[in-house]
């Protein structure tokens, strides 16, 4: 294994991380809103508060982490999306803003805002379709170069329906995946209402998510001939992907097993998250960027993968203990301390 | 009224986020401390007001952090959107650092998490205690880790640059830099003072307002304390960073101290005019301290700025910006020094209105000698982005629509500052200090009786 291999893997890791912790995060902050103007907050607020109150700081580093080590291991990336990217990155940096400060100021501060809660809600829907925007553009005809310029075409990407699929499987996923998730967690904490109503939720997206994938597979197909032969050709993944998924949707069907259903939901994303990926390789941004043109000098390539395992030694027993305190401590998550 | 230059634009959107992002971030780094301060003093004494006081500045400092979080993210991300240029270059040479700063904010994050809800969990506050050593050491290490990153820029090493192409890259050569020992022990020293004063300033308004509860008092006491002795480091270290600017770039010291003939014997100048012919008006000048302050003799030679390429000067405005700085710093130091006079010989002056006053405005001036003394550091060393390598026009993106975004990130943080200072005044004029120890004392009645 080369180490650009290591690297991008590493971050399409990372990347994956924040995808799960982010949805959970995302689709909370919608269903809280929701739940206040559907009259059920008093059903499901306590237990979403619970699970997201010692965890929202870490969501966001999952975000860092993941650019930082792009722009580390790829400095070229820095040029080409750093330019592309200037306006859609600010519009996910102004809503994260807003969502984050605000998270915080209510949950310490003011609390039971209404208008607050609405923007909550209304970010967490944003917020991912202004990242999966990233995703759309890596497949490339969305970028013109100006000689050594890149720039991108605004007009294009905004009325191409493979954008507006990409957006919607973002939507549903992060609907999907919190819910999964959070009936989980009511499931722990012994809340019977909550967890039938999200529940509920988890089951109403769990059919456009598959129908989005599977549409955006179809349309790549058009978009990327290259990369819809290159998918073909790890298709198993996806088949596995969609095993995953039947098993979990049956456990919650069966109302069994919540926490083995969400086990089953990561691994579904995982295998179609790492399909598509290793499906991209080499590139980073369709035709102009691959993997190897873009990537940083040995030297430096070695200190980062050095740096990123003394601090796996860190990270990894401290968020086993975030997740023991918050996560599997029975009575934290029953709401007894 | 400006026409579009991406440049330009970069340049100031940069500078405003940067301003916003370190009122919050010099909170982070030094609250942190202070609150494992109070809470250990609260330990060794038995004493709940310092308990209480680890609290309170606790939840303040949980706003705080959420502002400095996502302005941090912001600037984190800005850095390849504004300057794709520069972190091309640089980002092969530099993104060690940076990557390690992220770890040390996850760090950070993940334990200041579980400190936050485990409040009540652990019956022996000792344990408790110890939730915050990796929060404070966690956010000094990303203080220390990003410094290091601007170190570089100031002082760029382990790399070679020919034709373009970068080569013979040392990455633990260049996070060593010249600039890397001052810049590091006076960001963290500077913090470390602001936070204290902050803190201070907070007890020092409500004894100012007449409350004279032995809680504000204790406050106000150990605050102080802090506040001196990190002025006092702050002194050393800034005196260090004139030598480190002396020998490394003496274009920022030159263009600050308005000293354009090399010479020997030269004097410090303090404030004053420039006339068209460059000559000093006004100024009160202090004979041999700046061949002091850079050299420890006062009859070193000091380069003047005639020596310097006129296309590589910084701009002459700098002069007030070190001035401001360094009279702050001093005069922080004094009144610090006074209470602590006056706190030990019995004089009854601390509890006085004036002296108060003082107290109070120490907190915003201390915040203030930071922001510029960033300006006085970043506009020191234009034209260049890393010294000597790359200059700032070269670096910056060339996209459209910097403009616009400058206005919608003006008016985010114009919303986030308002609504960071009204939930923070909120949060704790709804609960007052008497009332929380009031029913502190029941609580614990209660679970004993």
């Amino acid at each position: 294994m080369t180490l650009e291999i290591v690297g991008i893997s590493v971050l399409w890791l990372f990347l994956f991380g924040y995808i799960i912790v982010a949805s959970i995060d995302f689709g909370a902050g919608f269903f809280s809103a929701y739940s206040e103007i559907a009259n059920k907050k008093h059903v499901i607020h306590q237990v979403i508060q619970r699970y997201l109150s010692p965890v929202w700081e870490v969501t966001n580093v999952f975000l860092v982490f993941f650019f930082v080590g792009m722009v580390g291991f790829f400095p070229k990336t820095a040029y080409y999306y750093g330019t592309i990217l200037l306006v859609p990155a600010s519009i996910s940096i102004i809503l994260l803003a807003i969502r984050g400060s605000y998270y915080a100021f209510s949950t310490y501060g003011i609390k039971d805002n209404k208008a607050y809660m609405f923007l909550y809600g209304m970010t967490g829907v944003f917020i991912p379709a202004s990242l999966s925007i990233v995703l759309t553009i890596s497949e490339g005809g969305f970028v013109r170069m100006d000689g050594r310029e890149p720039a991108l075409l605004y007009k294009q990407l905004f009325v191409s329906p493979f954008t507006w699929s990409v957006v919607l499987l973002s939507l549903t996923s992060v609907l999907y995946i919190s819910a999964n998730f959070l009936t989980y967690y009511a499931n722990a904490a012994g809340d019977d209402r909550a967890r039938d109503l999200l529940r509920q939720y988890a089951l109403v997206w769990s059919g456009p998510t598959i129908l989005s994938a599977l549409v955006i597979i179809y349309q790549l197909k058009h978009h990327n001939a290259e990369h819809y032969t290159k998918m073909m050709d790890v298709s198993w993944m996806f088949v596995v992907s969609f095993l995953f998924f039947v098993l979990s949707l049956y456990l919650l069907i069966k109302k069994r097993y919540f926490g083995w259903s969400f086990i089953s939901l990561v691994l579904q994303y995982a295998f179609a998250f790492y399909a598509y990926g290793i499906s991209h390789y080499p590139y980073l941004l369709y035709p102009y960027l691959t993997i190897y043109d873009s990537f940083t000098n040995r030297t430096m390539a070695v200190a980062l993968v050095i740096a990123f395992i003394a601090g796996l030694f860190l990270l990894v027993p401290s968020l086993f203990l975030l997740l023991k305190l918050f996560l599997f401590d029975k009575k934290y998550v029953k709401g007894q301390v | 009224m400006f026409t579009y230059d991406p440049v330009l634009f970069s340049r100031i959107l940069t500078e405003l986020t940067l301003t916003f992002h370190i009122i919050y971030a010099t909170i982070g780094v030094g609250v942190p401390l202070m609150i494992a301060i109070a809470q250990w003093v609260g330990i060794r004494k038995k004493d709940e007001h310092y308990i209480l006081l680890a609290r309170r500045w606790t939840r303040g400092f949980v706003i705080t952090v959420a502002v400095g979080v996502v302005t941090g993210t912001a600037i984190g991300l800005q850095l390849s959107l504004l300057w794709p240029n520069f972190m091309n270059l640089a980002g092969q040479v530099i993104s060690l650092p940076l990557f390690m700063e992220t770890f040390a904010f996850f760090f950070e994050a993940i334990f200041l998490g579980i400190y936050l809800y485990t409040w009540d969990r652990f019956n022996d506050q000792k344990k408790h205690f110890l939730l915050l050593i990796p929060v404070a050491i966690g956010s000094s290490a990303s203080a220390l880790f990003i410094t290091i990153v601007n170190a570089f820029m100031n002082t760029p090493q382990g790399f070679e640059l020919k034709n373009g192409v970068i080569t013979n890259i040392q990455p633990l050569v260049a996070m060593f830099t010249p600039a890397m020992p001052t810049k590091v022990a006076h960001v963290l020293t500077t913090a470390y003072m602001t936070s204290a004063f902050v803190l201070a300033s907070i007890a020092a308004y409500h004894l100012f307002k007449g409350n004279r509860h032995p809680y504000h008092k204790k406050a106000l006491h150990l605050t102080m304390k802090a506040a001196l002795i990190f002025s006092l480091a702050t002194i050393v270290v800034g005196d260090l960073s004139g030598k480190f600017l002396a020998k490394y770039q003496p274009e920022k010291l030159a263009a600050a101290e308005w000293h354009f003939e090399t010479s020997t014997h030269a004097p410090l100048v303090l404030f004053g005019t420039l006339d068209d012919n460059k000559d000093v008006k006004n100024a009160i000048k202090i004979p041999y301290a700046l061949s002091i302050l850079a050299h420890n003799q006062p009859s070193a030679e000091v380069t003047g700025l005639n020596d310097i390429p006129k296309e590589e000067q910084p701009p002459l405005y700098i002069h007030y910006l070190f001035d401001l700085m360094v009279l702050i710093g001093i005069w922080l130091t004094v009144i610090a020094a006074l209470y602590w006079a006056g706190m030990k010989k019995g004089l009854a002056f601390t509890m006085k209105k004036s002296f108060l006053l003082q107290l109070v405005w120490s907190g915003p001036l201390a915040m203030l000698a930071i922001e510029i003394g960033w300006y006085f550091t970043e506009v020191g060393r234009q034209p260049w982005i890393l010294r000597g390598y790359m200059k700032t026009a070269e670096a910056a993106t060339k996209s459209a629509h910097v403009d616009t975004l400058l206005v919608v990130f003006s008016l985010l943080y114009i919303v986030l500052g308002i609504a960071s200072v009204v939930v923070l005044t909120k949060m704790f004029r709804n609960n007052p200090v008497e009332r929380e120890l009031e029913e502190r004392a029941f609580n614990q009645g209660g679970v004993s009786s």
